[in-house]
């Protein structure tokens, strides 16, 4: 009797995961080229063990996985896009996309995202993925940026998390009083400095402002920009940053946090794996939301999109369509997303969080403590051009804060150019 | 009547190429290689002119802008912005490359004996040549690395303060070039130690029995000598300064905030890298980059054929 409803739940459960693809379900043939960026040792047995879940619903399917080195896919994309495109492709949200989206070489997927599953369950990300009132991708994982630091430095000096800029400088003050840096940060590849812009400036000016910077309709040169760089500049006085950051990337920036040398790192939970990794446990390592600036403007954060993609080359548009369909299931986002794999947030609502306290900390920062907006990143979402050159222009002011106007200046006449 | 004509024919067709074959016989080997040199270089040359007349993302529609794109290079340059530096560092690196000649000149002539094992020292001291341009920068880096770096730790012993050669926009691009000089070094060596081997030693002997000795010796009898490892030497060493890109990448990308940027690099910056998608001002640098190198071309090609026509 047991096992005969044990059976019967079983052949329940199967009839219901097999109504949810009914529509992909049965007829998936021919090949299908999948193209991945996922080149770190973890993502990648994630993303392909995936595919293999995939493949086994679809034995008839050819599937054909390429995994290119994260940084050269970067360059590689706009070469494969245009000729010999495979079937799908990752990529980022937002701006990031918006080239290819211009040029045609990403399919419209709007109809993906009128069925009831995804329109429900994705509400959250719809926006990141939306150019021109049309949807170009579905994402497939995301996560929370903050300040990440070291619990037993913050106990020794008796510091709390601080919640506004005044505890921010108190507690920072009393670190650099300690002799170390409030914060490590490595800006040889730049972006690190544009995660700070970020937040001083939604902080400073709010989420609005920023936007509209990001998307040239404001001045490098106004008074609401110069605000941001003087609190920046505040840090960068008491000695708030470390030493010579322009010469370390982000990976050689760790080592002064695990060495006790800086006490925090405004940084994506990536990093998390990292200092675990170099012997900090979860009793020295915690996690708090960058603290407010102005009173008035609503907290927004950073929460950067991963995404697939079918090029408007792709020869097998329907098998790519069940792939985006079966990867942003809430089944796939729970496990992909898990602590054994991928380590960061489901994009669907129905999935589960994993039991990590940096995951869930950063899950209810999102869901309910940023009112004011999710940003994806500062070079996502400006066009490449401008974030690059506002990137180098950020790093040269954290070296040389006096040199704010010469900076400013370029940066609006890059505007000037870039925009028009 | 008709026999006789097409004999005639075939005679004459016969002998035009009896009468060509060694004329021609040589534009016959030549053709491949005429042939992939036409499409892959000089055809190419043409391209880019064409392309930096346009603005173009690389992958949507091109747009014609005429000189726009060397109008925005030359403002750039009176602003002292990023091709300014670009092009200061070029020059600084055509300079201070060229220190190679006499290193390596000063080592080959060092190592020009015979003691035990000199095989070995040789190459050891050609091993710089043979590792990777990106090995040899990764290992400079780690040796300039501000704080856990070999340099510092050196200084620190006698004194001297810590320096972050890589991140000081002054110090950058000297210290990339001394990276890029100690393999450059090993190659000009090499050049010289077989341009060594056929100095003639009846006319060391005669210079000895004149009373030359040391200096005025390497001087006036030496060097005159090695001109024509001199002369490679001049042109690989000029080629590796303007092409220098891969130990810019590997040690800075073009940092801190763009001060060791070169030609070439900022070229494959603003086309082709993450965030460049400028393809028509990518080749308008490449463009530039050209003319100056054009300037050497020139120099090498005319003195080649002074040469052979002294002969």
């Amino acid at each position: 009797m047991r096992s005969m409803m044990k059976a019967s739940v079983a052949a329940l459960a199967i009839a219901v995961s097999g109504a949810a693809f009914a529509g992909s379900h049965g007829a998936l043939t021919g090949d299908l080229k999948i193209f991945l960026d996922t080149s770190n040792p973890a993502p990648r047995a994630t993303m392909e063990a995936m595919i293999a879940r995939f493949q086994e619903m679809h034995p008839d399917l050819n599937i054909e996985t390429t995994v290119i080195d994260r940084e050269a896919y970067k360059t590689q994309i706009r070469n494969f896009l245009t000729a010999n495109a495979p079937d799908v492709a990752t990529w980022y949200a937002a701006n990031r996309m918006k080239p290819y989206v211009d040029a045609g070489l990403f399919e419209d997927v709007s109809d993906l995202w009128e069925e009831p599953e995804i329109a429900e369950n994705l509400a959250s990300t719809k926006g990141a993925m939306t150019i021109d009132g049309k949807q170009w991708g579905v994402p497939y994982t995301y996560y929370q940026w903050g300040v990440y630091y070291r619990k037993d430095i913050f106990d020794e000096l008796g510091l709390s998390e601080p919640a506004t800029w005044d505890e921010e400088m108190a507690n920072c003050a009393k670190i650099v009083a300690s002799g170390r840096a409030c914060y490590t940060i490595g800006t040889k590849f730049l972006w690190t400095a544009g995660g700070w812009f970020d937040y001083l400036n939604m902080r400073t000016n709010g989420f609005d402002f920023h936007m509209a910077l990001a998307a040239g309709e404001a001045s490098w040169e106004s008074d609401e920009v110069r605000a941001t760089f003087a609190n920046w500049k505040q840090l960068i006085d008491m000695g708030g940053f470390i030493d010579n950051h322009q010469t370390y990337s982000w990976q050689e920036a760790l080592p002064f946090m695990v060495n006790g040398d800086a006490a925090a790192y405004l940084m994506g939970n990536f990093a998390v794996a990292p200092l675990r990794e170099a012997g900090l446990t979860d009793d020295q390592l915690d996690f708090y939301q960058f603290p407010a600036i102005n009173p008035d403007v609503a907290l927004a954060e950073d929460a950067p999109t991963d995404t697939f993609h079918i090029p408007a080359n792709a020869a097998n548009k329907d098998a790519a369509r069940a792939f985006l369909r079966f990867v942003v299931s809430a089944d796939e986002q729970t496990v992909i997303n898990g602590p054994d794999n991928l380590g960061q947030l489901p994009v669907n609502a129905a999935s589960s969080v994993a039991d990590d306290k940096f995951l869930q900390q950063g899950f209810a920062m999102l869901s309910s403590n940023a009112p004011g907006g999710v940003a994806q990143f500062w070079d996502r979402d400006a066009p490449a051009e401008m974030a690059k050159v506002s990137m180098e222009g950020f790093q040269e002011f954290m070296v040389k804060p006096d040199q704010l106007d010469r900076i400013l200046a370029r940066l609006e006449r890059a505007r000037e150019r870039i925009y028009e | 009547m008709s026999a006789a004509t097409s004999d005639a024919a075939a005679l004459d067709q016969k002998s035009w190429h009896a009468r060509n074959q060694i004329a021609v016989t040589p534009w016959l080997f030549l053709a491949p290689g005429v042939l992939f040199f036409l499409v892959y270089v000089i055809f190419p040359i043409f391209q880019s002119f064409n392309i930096s007349l346009y603005e173009w993302d690389g992958l949507g529609q091109a747009d014609y802008v005429g000189l726009r794109n060397y109008e925005d290079l030359y403002w750039e340059f009176v602003d002292r912005d990023a091709f300014y530096t670009a092009l200061w560092n070029n020059l600084i690196w055509l300079v201070m490359y060229l220190l190679a000649i006499p290193a390596g000149l000063f080592i080959a002539l060092f190592l020009n004996q015979n003691v035990w094992g000199i095989r070995l020292y040789k190459s050891l001291f050609f091993f710089p040549f043979v590792i990777s341009q990106v090995v040899v920068g990764l290992v400079f880096t780690w040796f300039y690395d501000p704080t856990f770096g070999l340099l510092n730790t050196m200084l620190g012993w006698v004194g001297l303060g810590p320096v972050n050669v890589l991140g000081d926009e002054r110090l950058v691009t000297y210290g990339i070039i001394l990276a890029g000089l100690w393999p450059q070094t090993a190659y000009c060596m090499i050049l010289y130690l077989t341009g060594l081997n056929a100095v003639d030693p009846e006319q060391v002997e005669a210079g000895r029995l004149d009373g030359a000795r040391g200096w005025r010796m390497l001087w006036y009898v030496v060097i005159p000598q090695l001109r024509p490892a001199t002369f490679i030497a001049f042109v690989v060493t000029i080629i590796g300064a303007l092409r220098s890109f891969d130990l810019i990448s590997i040690m800075t990308q073009g940092g801190p905030f763009g001060s060791s940027r070169v030609l070439a690099f900022y070229m494959f910056e603003v086309a082709l890298s993450e965030y460049g998608f400028r393809m028509g001002y990518g080749a308008a640098i490449a463009v530039v980059l050209f003319l100056i190198m054009l300037c050497f071309i020139a120099y090498f090609l005319f003195s080649m054929w002074r040469q052979e026509r002294g002969r």
